[in-house]
């Protein structure tokens, strides 16, 4: 607990100047990845934004409880783990948007009587856990092979009392804004795949955040393909 | 997700090469798997990799008033899960014997060995003490659980800071990390496990077993220890007898391999707090090796945004208004209201077209019948002996009589006698056929 407040500090002190003038001066954290690093899932990533980090394992298409099976398409089961306790409402709800989010990109009528699991980790949470989260699952189901119409990516958007826009946002600067929205993008259209939304804003701000998640979600993308690309490297 | 089951030949194959002293990832019979310890960016946070077996522990404390018989002592907690990612079996939410036991064993291990004092977790004598949480997630299961498992709870309580407090008089201060540095837990030794499995009835033996030789093994034997050569908890399990020897055997072993570990955790310790008072870059994301094929770090990027208000003027500009029907609700009974105009009740609408066409059948009906009326009185006996023949063959009329409601079975009775009458001489080469169809 207080170990998360002073990872808090120390982001400030090395990042304290990013609420500069109106929507300029945004940038995201720094991102890294791993992808296959568990042997036993199909396929399995760990995602780092900043300090926020979330590993997440895929397993699929893979036998399906009789209960759960679904005759024209694949299920797909989203679990998200908290690192302190047991899963309560706040995952609950996480998972569900996961959950939709990949099934809008996942083909699963390509595996109809099947499961798709994708369990999720939360290894530390230095705010835009969300967005980690389903950037982790995206890169997770990439390495298990799962055939999907297109990527998806996350973003986080952070709008402070005084109007500024803060992309990526830390947890202290997520706790301290006006309001904080994700949004999930695909690779292909760069269409809003879903949203979710707390506090207050106007119609011109959930515009602004859309149109800045959109092109944040430019240099995700790019992020993941160069990812990729060294993977599938002959060097 | 079920198990894959072992076959037989794999499981005879995997006999054979312990039988011939050999391993199949090429350890010698008291070789350990590398061990790797990473920590995270809070305090108390670690990952430790034993081979391919991946746990997670994290450490949180909380001010909570004691138990009623230990009014001076604080509360240590562990908590082993067995997620999904570690393994397809491990079902979320359910108890399994696997997780009890490992469970058990954890506590007797770290709790009942007193490796942390309890007693210095006091704030307030009978009111105030820390609980400490320790919670560990298997991430990926392939084998040996419990010595992993063991290795992350004591570092990550070792890695753990608390926050100051300070009592004056009835008054308890929390000193923020700003405010006052945070303090280390008191811990008087580092027990940790070491897991024997036991083949052919103990004739054999291998330390560290992964996940394919732990299917095949008849018993295991877990012996907790500290650097100081003391047994903390020993546990043998899966039924075999063991001789004093070989347990002694194990126990020598078992202090050569805790002597190892124990060096290695306080490297570990040693180096992260090195590079945290340096401050130098910390955290998972340094423990991430880039120079594999598969890791892939990106630094900060800035995004340009000064084009988000003109984008966002022109699409709302360009979008239609918002259409203005907000009309005052409407309330029916106290204690409802309805908003807007409301649909018309789809379901209405079916009841009538069935009603119609219920309709329809009984004007039908009552046409034949003005044919037929006459007869009706002389027919009623001749339904009786016409129904057999109706019973036996598979015709339509038969299956509307029964799927007719109540309501004016005798109609359509009649209805569909006259209708047979009527159909008669077409109908009735039909049937036969049917009939012999159906005796062939």
């Amino acid at each position: 607990m207080e170990g998360a407040m002073l990872a808090d500090a120390k982001i400030r002190t090395e990042s304290g100047t990013e609420s500069g003038p109106r929507v300029s001066g945004c940038s995201l954290r720094h991102f890294a990845c791993e992808q296959n690093l568990l042997s036993r899932p199909d396929g399995s990533a760990s995602f780092l934004q900043g300090d926020t980090s979330v590993l997440a394992g895929v397993y699929g298409p893979a036998e399906v409880k009789v209960s759960k099976e679904i005759f024209n398409k694949a299920t797909l089961e989203v679990i998200l783990r908290p690192k302190i306790g047991l899963p309560g409402v706040a995952e609950k709800s996480r998972e569900r948007l996961i959950r939709n989010t990949c099934e809008a990109v996942v083909l699963g009528t390509l595996h109809p009587r099947t499961s798709i699991t994708v369990v999720l980790q939360v290894v530390s949470d230095a705010g835009s856990l969300l967005a980690c989260c389903l950037n982790a699952s995206c890169m997770a189901l990439v390495d298990a092979g799962v055939p999907m119409r297109a990527l998806f990516c996350g973003v986080t958007c952070a709008l402070n009392s005084d109007g500024t826009l803060v992309l990526d946002p830390t947890a202290k600067q997520e706790k301290e804004a006006r309001a904080v929205l994700t949004f999930a993008l695909d690779s292909v259209e760069r269409k809003l795949l879903m949203s979710t939304t707390k506090g207050l804003y106007s119609d011109a701000e959930l515009q602004q955040c859309l149109a800045a998640a959109q092109a944040a979600s430019q240099h995700v993308f790019h992020f993941y393909r160069e990812s990729l690309q060294r993977r599938y490297s002959k060097s | 997700m079920k198990e894959t089951p072992l076959s037989n030949c794999e499981r005879r194959f995997l006999l054979r090469a312990i039988e011939e002293k050999k391993r199949l990832d090429g350890r010698q019979t008291y070789d350990y798997r590398n061990i790797k310890i990473s920590f995270g960016t809070d305090y108390g946070c670690c990952v430790v990799e034993l081979g391919k077996t991946r746990v997670l522990g994290q450490v949180s404390c909380e001010l909570v008033s004691p138990k009623l018989n230990r009014a001076t002592e604080g509360i240590l907690f562990f908590n082993l899960e067995l997620s999904q990612m570690a393994a397809p079996a491990f079902e979320p939410g359910r108890q399994s014997d696997l997780l009890v036991k490992l469970n058990r064993l954890l506590e007797r291990c770290l709790r009942n060995s007193k490796c942390i004092d309890t007693e210095s977790l006091c704030v307030v004598a009978g009111e105030k003490v820390w609980q400490i949480r320790v919670d560990l997630h298997l991430l990926n299961h392939d084998g040996n659980i419990i010595d992993a498992a063991s290795i992350a709870a004591i570092v990550a309580l070792c890695h753990f800071r608390r926050p100051d407090v300070s009592v004056q008089g009835d008054e308890v201060t929390l000193y923020t990390p700003e405010e006052r540095d945070p303090v280390p837990l008191s811990i008087h030794h580092l027990p940790i496990c070491v897991s024997f499995a036991f083949f052919q009835q103990g004739t054999y033996l291998l330390v560290d077993p992964n996940e394919r030789e732990e299917r095949v093994m008849d018993g295991l034997l877990v012996i907790a220890m500290n650097k100081h050569r003391e047994i903390c908890t020993i546990q043998s399990s899966g039924g075999i007898m063991l001789l004093k020897d070989q347990v002694l055997r194990c126990s020598k072993i078992a202090g050569v391999k805790v002597l190892e570990i124990t060096e290695l955790i306080q490297k570990a310790l040693e180096n992260d707090q090195k590079v945290r008072k340096e401050g130098g870059k910390f955290g998972f994301a340094e423990s991430i090796a880039s120079q594999r094929i598969t890791a892939f770090k990106m630094e900060k990027a800035p995004i340009d945004t000064s084009d988000v208000e003109e984008k966002a003027e022109e699409i709302i500009a360009e979008a239609e208004p918002p259409s203005e029907v907000v009309s005052n609700p409407v309330l029916w009974t106290p204690g409802t209201a309805q908003i807007g105009e409301g649909l018309e009740n789809s379901w209405g609408d079916l009841e009538d077209s069935a009603k119609e066409e219920e309709d329809v059948d009984g004007t039908d009906g009552a046409v034949i019948l003005g044919s037929t009326k006459m007869d009706t009185g002389v027919e009623v006996s001749n339904i009786g002996s016409q129904d057999a023949p109706i019973v036996l063959s598979d015709s339509e009329e038969e299956e509307m009589i029964i799927l007719e409601p109540d309501k004016n079975p005798k109609k359509i009775r009649t209805q569909t006698i006259s209708a047979k009458q009527e159909k008669a001489p077409s109908k009735k080469p039909v049937k036969k056929r049917k009939k012999k169809r159906a005796a062939n």
